[in-house]
C-alpha cells in the first residue's frame, strides 16, 4: 500500500499519529538522557559519601592494625544491595581488609591501588577510591565498587512508562485525528463524489455542500460555479439544437415540397411545353411541303426561322432535362476504358465537323465511373473542342491524361476560338454562352452538364483558354 | 379518318387534334393511314376495344386492331389505365400497343413496359423527324411485324 495512493482521510490520521508518536519518543529520549546523566551524578555522590562515611569508621581500625574491626565496619555494607565489593587497603597499598569476605582477591584489585580521591566507570560498574585520612596522615586507602542496576532499573521502568504513554497517545491520536480530519476530508469527500456523479451520470445539476471558507470552500465554491455554468451552457447547447433540429426538419420539409414541386414542373415542361412546339413546327412543314410553292422568297426565309427557333427551342427543353433530369440520377460505377471511350466518341463526332481535325488520342488510364455519364462528359468536351476548332486552316484536338494528388486528370485541348479567362465563371453555368450562337451553334447546357456530372463523380473540372488560341478543358477523377 | 368501325389496322388515341392530324397525315403519306381510327379520349378507346357504348355492335374478338398508338396524357382515362384495361382482358391482350407521348421520363417509361407495352416512343418535336418517325412505326407494325389472331 503506498502512501501516496491513501485516501485523505488515512493520510491525515497517519500524519497526526506518526508526528505525536515522534514527539512523544523524542521528549522520552531527551528525558532518559537527562535522567541517566543525573542519575550517575547523584550516585557518585551518595557513594562517595558512603565511602567517606566508611573510611571514617575504619581510621581506628587502621591505626591499631585491627582488621577484624575493619571487617566489621564493612559487613555493615551488606545493608546496601547494590555493593558488590568492597576492600580497604594499607598505606603501602596491601589488602587489609575486603567485603564480602569470600569476595576473590582477583576481582578486587590488588595492584592499582589509589590514594587520591577518585572514580570511574567500569563494565557497568562505579568504582570509588577514598583515601583513609586521619590528621592529615594517610592510613590507608578504601575500595567501593557498586553495580549500576539501580539505574538500570530506572531506565526500563522509564521505557515501559514511556511505551505504554506512546502507546495511549496513540489511541488518543487516532481517535482524535479521526474527529478532526472530518474537517478537511469531509468537504473534500464531498467533492470528490460530486466530481464522480458528474463525471459518471453526466448530472450537472448536483451541488456540493461549502463547510468553511477555507481554501476548499474557495474551491467548492469554484467548483459548483463551474457546474452551473456548465448546466447554464448544456441548457442552452440543446436549446440551440432543438432550435435547429426544428429548423432542419422544417428545412428538410420544404426541400421535400421544393423538390416535387420541381419533379412536377420539369414533368410538364417535358410533356406539354412540347406538344405546342411540335405543332408549330409540324405546321410549319406542312405549311411549306404542301404551300411553299405559294410563297416568295421572304415568306419562305420566314418559314424557315419559324421552324428552325422552333428545332432550337425543343433542343433548349431537352438539354434542360437532361441537365435537371442528372440531380436525381444515381452514378453506376464500374471500370471504364477511357481510351476506347474518347475513340469512340470522336468516331461518332468526327463526320458532323467536317472530319478536317487532326486528332490525337494518347492512352487513358481506366477510371470507375458511370459509363453513360462519362460518355456525356467525353461527348460534350469532345464535340466542344471540334466545333471551336472547325474554323481553323488546320484544327488539332489532343484528348491525354495524368496523374496528380490520388486522382487522373483527362483534359481535351484544342487551338480554337479559345475563350477570355476574365468570363471564365461564366463558363460552366446553365444557359451562359461564351460565343454568339449564328458563330458556334448551342444551348450552353453542355458544360454545366459536364460541371454536375464530374462534381456527382467527386471529381473537379477546370479549364484554360486564350482567345484565338484555343482552350484546354480538364476534370479529374479520384482513383478509388 | 377512316369511315368504318370495322377492319380497323391503326387505332389512334390521342387527345391533341393537332398532333392527330401530323400523324395522320404522316401515315397517309406512306399509304398506312386508310384503315385508321382516331379516338380522343381513353374511354372511348375502352369502349371501342371492348364493343361499348357507342361502339356495341362492334365484333370484339373477330375483329381486333393491327396496332394501337396510344398517348399517355390524357383526359378521363389515361393511357396507362387503357394500357393495363388492354392487357387484363383475353380478348384484347395480344394486341401490339405502342405508346407515342412527349414524355420522355423514366417512371413513364418503367410504369408502361411494366404493364406490357410493346414500343415506347417519344414524339420527336421537329417535323420531319417526326413524319419520319411515325411512318417507319407504322411501317413495322403493319408491313414487317407478325401479329397473333
Amino acid at each position: 500500500m503506498v502512501f501516496r495512493n491513501l485516501p485523505i482521510r488515512k493520510k491525515i490520521r497517519w500524519i497526526i499519529m506518526l508526528t505525536s508518536a515522534a514527539v512523544l519518543l523524542f521528549t522520552f529520549l531527551s528525558y532518559l538522557v537527562y535522567e541517566v546523566v543525573t542519575f550517575r551524578q547523584t550516585y557518585v555522590q551518595q557513594l562517595y559519601t558512603l565511602a567517606r562515611i566508611i573510611s571514617t569508621n575504619c581510621t581506628a581500625a587502621l591505626a591499631f592494625d585491627n582488621p577484624d574491626d575493619a571487617a566489621e565496619v564493612l559487613g555493615a555494607l551488606k545493608a546496601e544491595k547494590h555493593i558488590v565489593a568492597a576492600a580497604l587497603y594499607d598505606k603501602q597499598g596491601n589488602l587489609f581488609s575486603k567485603y564480602p569476605q569470600d569476595y576473590s582477591l582477583h576481582t578486587v584489585p590488588q595492584d592499582q591501588v589509589q590514594f587520591q580521591e577518585d572514580h570511574r566507570f567500569e563494565e557497568s560498574h562505579l568504582i570509588i577510591f577514598e583515601p583513609v585520612v586521619q590528621n592529615n596522615k594517610t592510613l590507608g586507602v578504601f575500595y567501593l565498587k557498586s553495580d549500576m542496576d539501580a539505574m538500570y532499573e530506572r531506565i526500563s521502568l522509564y521505557a515501559s512508562i514511556a511505551a505504554a504513554v506512546i502507546a495511549i497517545s496513540f489511541v488518543v491520536a487516532y481517535f482524535l485525528s479521526n474527529r478532526l480530519q472530518r474537517s478537511i476530508s469531509r468537504p473534500v469527500h464531498a467533492l470528490t463524489s460530486t466530481a464522480k456523479t458528474v463525471s459518471e451520470k453526466k448530472d450537472y445539476s448536483v451541488r456540493t455542500t461549502k463547510t468553511g471558507n477555507d481554501e476548499i470552500g474557495y474551491l467548492t465554491d469554484a467548483f459548483n460555479q463551474m457546474l452551473s455554468e456548465i448546466q447554464t451552457q448544456n441548457a442552452q447547447i440543446q436549446l440551440f439544437n432543438q432550435k435547429l433540429e426544428l429548423t432542419i426538419e422544417q428545412r428538410t420539409h420544404d426541400l421535400a415540397t421544393a423538390n416535387k414541386e420541381l419533379e412536377a414542373f420539369s414533368y410538364s415542361v417535358s410533356h406539354d411545353l412540347r406538344a405546342p412546339l411540335r405543332s408549330i413546327n409540324g405546321y410549319s412543314g406542312i405549311l411549306m411541303e404542301d404551300y411553299g410553292h405559294l410563297l416568295d422568297e421572304e415568306g419562305i426565309q420566314a418559314l424557315k426561322s419559324i421552324m428552325r427557333n422552333g428545332m432550337r427551342m425543343g433542343q433548349l427543353i431537352d438539354d434542360l432535362l437532361a441537365f435537371s433530369r442528372l440531380g436525381k440520377q444515381h452514378v453506376a460505377k464500374f471500370n471504364l476504358n477511357m481510351t476506347a471511350l474518347a475513340k469512340a466518341v470522336y468516331d461518332d463526332l468526327k463526320e458532323q465537323y467536317g472530319n478536317k481535325s487532326e486528332i490525337l488520342i494518347n492512352p487513358l488510364p481506366e477510371i470507375k465511373g458511370d459509363s453513360s455519364m462519362l460518355r456525356q462528359v467525353m461527348q460534350n468536351l469532345i464535340s466542344n473542342a471540334l466545333k471551336y476548332s472547325m474554323k481553323r486552316d488546320k484544327p488539332v484536338v489532343e484528348i491525354g491524361a495524368y496523374r496528380e494528388n490520388g486522382g487522373n486528370v483527362y483534359y481535351v485541348k484544342d487551338n480554337g476560338v479559345g475563350f477570355n479567362m476574365q468570363y471564365y465563371d461564366k463558363l460552366f453555368g446553365v444557359f451562359q454562352r461564351l460565343h454568339n450562337v449564328t458563330d458556334f451553334e448551342g444551348t450552353g447546357v453542355g458544360l454545366a452538364l459536364v460541371h454536375r456530372i464530374i462534381t456527382k463523380h467527386d471529381g473537379r473540372i477546370w479549364a484554360e483558354g486564350k482567345e484565338n488560341e484555343g482552350a484546354t478543358f480538364y476534370f479529374s477523377l479520384p482513383v478509388t | 379518318m377512316h369511315d368504318s368501325i370495322h377492319d380497323v389496322d391503326i387505332l389512334l388515341v390521342e387527345d391533341n387534334p393537332d398532333d392527330a392530324k401530323l400523324v395522320i397525315r404522316a401515315l397517309k403519306k406512306c399509304n398506312l393511314g386508310n384503315k385508321l381510327i382516331h379516338l380522343t379520349d381513353g374511354e372511348q378507346a375502352l369502349n371501342f376495344l371492348f364493343g361499348k357504348g357507342e361502339f356495341s355492335e362492334r365484333e370484339v374478338e373477330e375483329d381486333k386492331p393491327r396496332v394501337i398508338l396510344l398517348d399517355l396524357k390524357m383526359p378521363k382515362v389515361d393511357g396507362l389505365q387503357v394500357l393495363k384495361a388492354i392487357r387484363e382482358d383475353p380478348r384484347t391482350r395480344v394486341i401490339p400497343v405502342v405508346i407515342m407521348t412527349s414524355s420522355a421520363e423514366d417512371r413513364d417509361i418503367v410504369n408502361t413496359y411494366n404493364s406490357g407495352v410493346n414500343a415506347y416512343v417519344v414524339k420527336p418535336v421537329g417535323f420531319e423527324n417526326f413524319s419520319k418517325a411515325v411512318a417507319e412505326l407504322g411501317m413495322f407494325w403493319l408491313l414487317v411485324n407478325q401479329t397473333a389472331k
